[in-house]
């Protein structure tokens, strides 16, 4: 899938969610964790699925398919993409991961203007792959609840 | 040397630690004023070589080093103008200020070794920098730039294992040395070699027993002994179902150093809370004097320690108690004296620790709060109704006082009485885990007990289940733990407008179902229930009851913040890691009470509330307290117009006149027995000991209507047929399968208080 020179290539972390598939650059991630025992966080937003202990740190799971507005169940046990943020982390229950993929920026590309609104300001773009798309997560609007609700 | 100059003048605290931060903070001030001196806009270093000239003098003229202080004075005039660009610092005027740095040192060092400033005056050196100031060359101008490259070594900042000792001795030696006609002449009196000997041994002994560690590597330390103390915990709870002894017992031991060590830890944040009282005598003394007062301090428990940013949290609140007290509370000796008490006033201000809690009490024995004035106060000022006040019982009353916006001062002084103060002091010590209580005599006194926690880090919790999950209460505002049977549950739950209470010795405490607030589980009749455990806390507003699945256990939880997108919910506080690894989250009392709509607006008015079914037509939905009243009639009341249900004895039962009252809330409150209101005879036996009384308001005048029996409540969405309709019934209608009269409570209640009025009560 190497379409650059590694100079001006980006990595992205790249996973599953319903028929999406999605990427967030590998810098942003923390870690990458099989699904956890989760606490249910009552009165919150149904897009916050739990707390999850991780290693001692409290970590914020939302549920990435409700974000996304599809079926809010995970059709087996979600992984976590956990991000970490100065003021603590959250964790993106996402269907499956995938590969780390290296791409050329030149196949950026802005989301279509057709897209749902709600889907255009979740993503940054869409990088064209060969044969698929890999549409890139974006992080700030993603973690936000109840903007989309 | 001799035995006598070694001998060391015992310090006070406060000038111990006086000098130990001026010391360091003179080094950096060299640095400063030679950097500057290249730099000469770099803003930040004038202001931090200000702030500490400025500290330094502020100190002085608080432990009373006059000297000083009038030369810390000039040099922060020099420094002021510099720092609002009026002049521009140049060699001239950093030599100076060097001179002035090693002139503070030198008294510093005075101070140190014999625990007064000494004589010397310093004219010549003042009069420069008053010359500086003025805008003036300086009499003598000299240079002296060894003086300041040997001082620059040393970094303010470094803390650990930095030679202390040698430093001061070199400042010691330069000082003495390069100035020995000007700087020191008492010192000089004396070997000079000796007395910076003797300045580096006192200087050593304060060093030595303490040092000084940067604060957030002691908060480091706390959270990673947060994080051994969850996982020593884990540890436990996984063997505890293991049986291997080997492995049994090193975990005992492990538990027991981790227990050991997390007191230790906790014990290097911890100080006395002495130093913070020892600036009151001062604070205490000044004040009385200006209000002409005469105040006796009494100090018990100074030595009762707190975590240091709890220290910090409470300077200011105890402060502003103080002064409170002091300025409102102490009555001038001439009014005292007509009250028969001592002249004096005492101000006792006591510490003890309670079961993992600091208590803070703060007594005075002065006017006390007078509950009268404070409830015309809140009511001029806005903060109740007139007919809420009339409502409060004194001790509610005197909580007022932490209303925002309220000052009870009749004139303002520059002291207190502003109209901020109570109700900050009461944020800020809720901000740090604490609570505050005032209890008031008036014409004896007034006490403020404040309850803190020992450290915000680790707080004793109560560990709850509701739905299969765990839930953390906080200790310190857990009252007591109830279970009740079905028995007890149909003997003292009651539901008013789908609100269960609970009868609590006497008292009526709001009951949430924590199940049902968190909308874990469909709302269900608590009184069907075969058993229910209740933990009772402390609300902002009084005590209420949280009704959960289970009462798991007693921990020690570490606290960890929630994440923004969870934060909002307000119900919680924070999370926790439990011994098997799982988040548990940490109710807030606060939250729940307000999520439970608990908070003032309804608490004290059952009957109102949110949620009460729109207005309908003849047909609505409606909570009605049904009792019986004069021959078989059974009456229904709409819970809306009722304020309490009470009970008296009949012996509390007073004449008025003709008319019968009660006292009641400080009141005279009338009665009224609904049966003769409605024309029917009472059925009631005359032999009853107890009156049950609906307590209804008109304004501010409560009136008790005796009924005889209190059937039931219920919310019924009743059709009410006009057909019995009179004065103050609206009609009949069938409830629970009988005929009931519909009583409007007020109408009733009206015409009684216009013939009441009329025989003068």
């Amino acid at each position: 899938m190497k379409s650059a020179t590694t100079g001006d290539a980006l990595q992205f972390c790249s996973f599953y969610l319903g028929d999406l598939f999605l990427g967030i650059s590998v810098s942003a991630v923390q870690e990458v964790i099989r699904t956890q025992v989760m606490t249910p966080v009552p009165l919150a937003d149904p897009c916050v699925s739990g707390l999850v202990n991780l290693r001692g740190q409290i970590v914020t799971a939302l549920n990435l398919r409700r974000q996304f507005g599809l079926d809010p169940s995970y059709p087996k046990p979600p992984m976590n993409i956990v991000i970490s943020y100065s003021d603590g982390a959250i964790s993106l229950l996402v269907d499956e991961i995938g590969d780390v993929i290296t791409v050329n920026p030149d196949t950026f590309e802005a989301v279509p203007e057709t897209l749902e609104s709600s889907y255009k300001a979740l993503l940054e773009g869409v990088f064209k792959l060969d044969g698929t798309l890999l549409l890139l997560l974006n992080l700030e609007t993603a973690t936000q609840i109840g903007a989309f609700a | 040397m001799s035995e006598t100059e070694h001998e060391r003048v015992e310090l006070p605290e406060e000038v111990v630690e006086f000098l130990v931060e001026s010391n360091e903070n003179l080094d950096r001030l060299d640095q400063d004023l030679v950097a500057l001196e290249t730099d000469p806009a770099n803003k930040e270093r004038i202001s931090s070589i200000f702030r500490t000239i400025h500290t330094i003098k502020g100190t002085c003229g608080f432990l009373g080093f006059t000297r000083l202080e009038a030369v810390a004075h000039v040099g922060e005039n020099l420094l002021s103008k510099i720092r609002d660009e009026t002049y521009t610092l140049d060699a001239e005027k950093t030599d100076v200020l060097l001179e002035m740095v090693d002139v503070v040192r030198g008294y510093l060092a005075k101070v140190s070794a014999t625990g007064t400033e000494g004589t010397e005056e310093h004219a010549d050196l003042i009069s420069k920098l008053q010359h500086l100031v003025d805008g003036k060359p300086p009499p003598k101008p000299r240079t002296k730039r060894s003086v300041r490259t040997k001082s620059v070594s040393s970094n303010a900042f470094v803390f650990s294992d930095e030679p202390e000792p040698t430093k001061t001795e070199s400042v010691g030696v330069d000082t003495a040395t390069k100035e020995p006609d000007k700087l020191l002449p008492e010192i000089k009196e004396t070997p000079p070699a000796s007395e910076s000997k003797v300045l580096a041994e006192v200087k050593n002994n304060i060093s030595d027993s303490s040092v000084r560690v940067d604060v957030s590597l002691l908060d480091n330390l706390m959270d990673l002994v947060g994080e051994l103390v969850l996982a020593r915990n884990q540890i436990l709870q996984y063997t505890s179902t293991d049986s291997s002894s080997a492995l049994s017992s090193t975990t005992q031991r492990l538990n027991l150093i981790t227990s050991e060590l997390q007191e230790n830890v906790m014990k290097t944040r911890m100080q006395p809370i002495g130093t913070v009282l020892a600036k009151f005598p001062r604070v205490v003394r000044d004040l009385a004097n200006s209000c002409g007062k005469k105040v006796d301090l009494v100090f018990e428990g100074k030595e009762t320690e707190l975590d240091r940013t709890i220290i910090e949290a409470i300077k200011d609140p105890l402060t502003h108690l103080i002064r409170n007290s002091v300025d409102h509370g102490i009555e001038t000796p001439e009014q005292r004296r007509l009250l028969g008490k001592k002249e004096n006033g005492i101000l006792r201000i006591s510490a003890y620790h309670e079961s993992g809690y600091v208590n803070i009490e703060i007594s005075d024995d002065g006017s006390g709060i007078d509950p009268e004035k404070i409830k015309a106060k809140a009511i001029e000022k806005g903060i109740v109704s007139s007919d809420l006040a009339m409502k409060l019982s004194d001790r509610e009353t005197t909580a007022l006082i932490f209303a925002p916006g309220f000052s009870t001062a009749e004139k303002i002084t520059n002291v207190s009485g502003r109209g901020v103060g109570m109700d900050v002091v009461k944020t800020n010590i809720e901000k740090i885990g604490g609570s505050i209580d005032v209890v008031s005599t008036p014409n004896q006194g007034t006490t403020f007990k404040i309850k803190i926690p020992l450290t915000l880090a680790i707080v004793p919790a109560l560990i709850v289940s509701c739905t299969g999950e765990r839930y953390a209460i906080a200790q310190t505002s857990l009252v007591e733990l109830l279970k009740l049977d079905e028995e007890q549950i149909k003997k003292a739950v009651a539901v008013i407008d789908g609100r269960a209470v609970l009868r609590l010795r006497g008292k009526l405490v709001p009951l949430v179902d924590l199940g049902s607030l968190l909308r874990l589980n469909p709302s269900k009749d608590i009184q069907l229930l075969d058993s229910i455990n209740v933990v009772v806390v402390q609300g902002e507003h009084g005590p209420f009851g949280i009704s959960v699945d289970g009462v798991v256990d007693t921990q020690e939880i570490v606290v960890k913040p929630l994440g923004k997108q969870v934060k909002d919910v307000g119900v919680f506080s924070g999370a926790t890691i439990m011994g098997d690894g799982r988040v548990a989250l940490i109710l807030d009392v606060g939250g729940v009470a307000s999520a439970g709509a608990l908070d003032g607006s309804n608490s004290r008015n059952v009957g109102s509330k949110e949620g009460v079914p729109e207005e309908g037509s003849e047909h609505e939905s409606k909570t009605l307290l049904v009792v019986r009243a004069g021959d078989n009639s059974r009456l229904a009341i709409s819970l809306e117009s009722i304020d309490r249900l009470e009970e008296f004895d009949v012996g509390d039962v007073e004449w008025a006149g003709a008319a019968p009252v009660v006292q009641y809330r400080d009141a005279i409150m009338p009665l009224l027995w609904l049966s003769s209101a409605l024309g029917s005879v009472s059925s009631s036996n005359e032999e009853q000991s107890l009156y049950q009384v609906v307590v209804h308001s008109v304004g501010s005048r409560s009136v008790g209507v005796v009924v005889d029996d209190i059937l039931d409540i219920t919310e019924v969405s009743v059709k009410i047929d006009p057909y019995s309709a009179r004065l103050g019934v609206l009609g009949s209608a069938v409830i629970a399968q009988k005929v009931t009269e519909i009583v409007d409570l007020s109408v009733i209640v009206e015409s009684f208080l216009s013939s009441y009025e009329g025989i003068g009560v």
